[in-house]
């Protein structure tokens, strides 16, 4: 009897302690960054475009791969809503609930989702080879819109099954194509489709594998879709690849404003995610 | 105005069925445009040959790929045994002894854990986990290392899979009907005796998949494993040598190896086989895990 009890309150301190560790490790990483990145982190790191001798410690900013990296997500954003919301309607609205076609997709989906980014990277490289493209801004955006298209379909599809179905069926039931069903629906689903595109966002963002050889690296904000464009990931990595101590410090201070970045878009994907439980008709 | 409905509607229909095939389409298309990329270097050379040989000199023709392979398995098999206990106590903790106020803590913890971008991941890894592998672990084993180890791939690589493991492994749990344990609890075993008698015995097959899914994750981390593995070309002896797993040797090399074909169809070899692992492995996984879906919901 002793012992039963005994054990069980040996396995709740390991538990506690697994979990604390796993905890402990997520604040150890973002104050490591925040530690080492701080000192060199101005404002001229966010506003201003790499200045002569960037690369040997002279002044300037990475303003560049900042904006590089928001012109690639909003891009591939606009390419992978385009397709993964129609996709989700069509699996949970126009096909059968138990269709072999609906899991084929799913799981599909799941394969995707399962692909790691050098390997879209390099499928995207031989793709624009094939094209006769160079890396370029265009090529980055076609590329992450590979990547994150199975993650947004994968997230919205999941919050899209919660939904009840007495909503399309009194839609229907008024004599509503399904088209101006979807229409109907797709606006009670927004919070849920906020979510999808920020996990989306948050994972788009921060890829390098996937830009490294199809966006290029550049100094300046690209104003046309065929010059190529600098990516804060790569920035920072490249940053760190130098012998120069300034020029890896601020590398340290690049990696804040990504993992500030990736703070403000979990939270607020958090909060549209509760927002959507609240609302669930 | 009916027709005009009635045209929208057929419309919209075809137009969802074209995208739904695209994206069916686009696994194979990948799989297939990485596969005609790789096959000029296997028609040159054997491919058993090309898996088994240690040689690897571009400029010369040989192109071995055992160094590459054996480092990503061992960084993605010290991942996994170290991140497999750590996901299976937070999950059972979790689950079954967790408040609401802990469990709510906790989905954010396990969010920014996942969210968190690969080369933060390296970032920090360079900073900490290398420099106490080069200054406080490996002296105690070896004479000399850099810190930049499979070691340190595997304790990296271990934090970016945590995530995926218990999420996945959560959900396993939940899948198991709550009757079953309340029948346990109410024969008087304690939570421990449950877990370990029932909710451990029953989610076994999932969590054999949610290993699998997580190796397959792990065999395809790039940046990360990049930045702290040391990326050597040699065949390690041991977990304090530097490794030179396969992503890392495509994202070094590729993009400027187009002047040798041979080069460049080998490491799209790389690449296929990364692909064809990374696609079994998941279609295993995700079919065990919709079948333990399925098991308990009439």
């Amino acid at each position: 009897m002793i012992m039963k009890q005994l054990e069980e309150k040996i396995f709740k301190v390991i538990m506690i302690c697994a979990a604390m560790i796993i905890l402990g490790v997520l604040v150890y990483i973002i104050g490591t960054v925040f530690y080492k990145g701080l000192p060199a982190l101005t404002l001229d790191m966010i506003t201003k475009l790499p200045g002569g001798g960037f690369y040997l410690g002279k002044e300037g900013g990475v303003l560049n791969a900042i904006v590089g990296s928001i012109y690639i997500i909003l891009g591939s954003l606009v390419i992978s809503i385009l397709i993964s919301v129609p996709l989700v309607m069509y699996i949970n609205f126009y096909l059968p609930a138990k269709s072999i076609f609906s899991s084929l997709i799913r799981f599909s989906l799941d394969i995707l989702f399962g692909i790691p980014s050098i390997v879209y990277g390099a499928f995207g490289f031989a793709l624009m080879v094939y094209l006769g493209i160079r890396a370029s801004l265009i090529g980055g955006i076609l590329t992450v819109a590979m990547l994150i298209m199975p993650i947004m379909m994968r997230s919205f599809d999941e919050i899209t099954r919660l939904l009840s179905r007495d909503l399309p069926d009194a839609l229907l039931s008024l004599g509503a194509t399904k088209y101006e069903m979807v229409k109907v629906i797709l606006r009670q689903l927004m919070p849920g489709l906020v979510t999808a595109i920020l996990l989306a966002i948050g994972r788009g963002i921060g890829d390098a594998a996937t830009v490294l050889f199809t966006a290029g690296y550049t100094d300046n904000i690209p104003t046309a879709l065929n010059q190529p464009a600098a990516t804060l990931p790569l920035s920072i990595f490249f940053q760190l690849g130098s012998p120069v101590e300034e020029v890896q410090n601020r590398a340290y201070a690049s990696a804040i404003i990504l993992t500030v970045i990736i703070l403000i878009l979990s939270f607020t994907a958090r909060y549209f995610s509760s927002k959507f439980s609240k609302n669930k008709i | 105005m009916r027709r005009l409905r009635a045209a929208k509607d057929k419309t919209a229909r075809y137009l969802m069925l074209g995208i739904a095939i695209f994206t069916i389409l686009l696994l194979i298309v990948i799989g297939l445009c990485l596969f005609f990329k790789a096959l000029p270097i296997m028609r040159e050379k054997n491919l058993w040959v090309l898996l088994t040989s240690g040689d690897w000199k571009p400029f010369k023709g040989d192109f071995g790929f055992l160094p590459f392979i054996l480092s990503t398995f061992y960084v993605s098999i010290i991942a996994i045994i170290i991140a497999l206990p750590f996901s299976i106590l937070t999950s059972i903790y979790l689950n079954s002894y967790a408040s609401k106020h802990v469990k709510r803590f906790f989905e954010p913890v396990v969010d920014l854990l996942s969210g968190i971008p690969p080369i933060i991941y390296g970032v920090w890894g360079t900073l900490t986990i290398v420099p106490l592998i080069a200054n406080k672990i490996a002296p105690r084993f070896v004479e000399f290392s850099t810190g930049y180890t499979i070691l340190a791939g595997g304790v990296v690589l271990a934090v970016m899979i945590i995530p995926l493991l218990i999420s996945i492994i959560l959900e396993v749990f939940r899948s198991i009907p709550k009757e079953m344990t309340d029948a346990s609890l109410a024969m008087g075993a304690t939570k421990w005796q449950t877990v370990k008698k029932v909710i451990l015995r029953k989610s076994f097959s999932g969590i054999m998949a949610a290993t699998v899914l997580a190796l397959s994750r792990a065999f395809g981390e790039t940046m990360a494993v990049l930045m702290v593995c040391g990326n050597v070309t040699q065949i390690p002896h041991s977990i304090f040598d530097a490794g030179y797993p396969l992503p890392a040797l495509i994202a070094n090399n590729y993009g400027e190896m187009l002047s040798m074909p041979s080069y460049e169809s080998a490491l799209m070899l790389s690449a296929f086989l990364l692909f064809i692992i990374v696609v079994l492995f998941n279609g295993l996984s995700r079919v065990t895990l919709i079948q333990i879906e399925k098991r308990y919901q009439f």
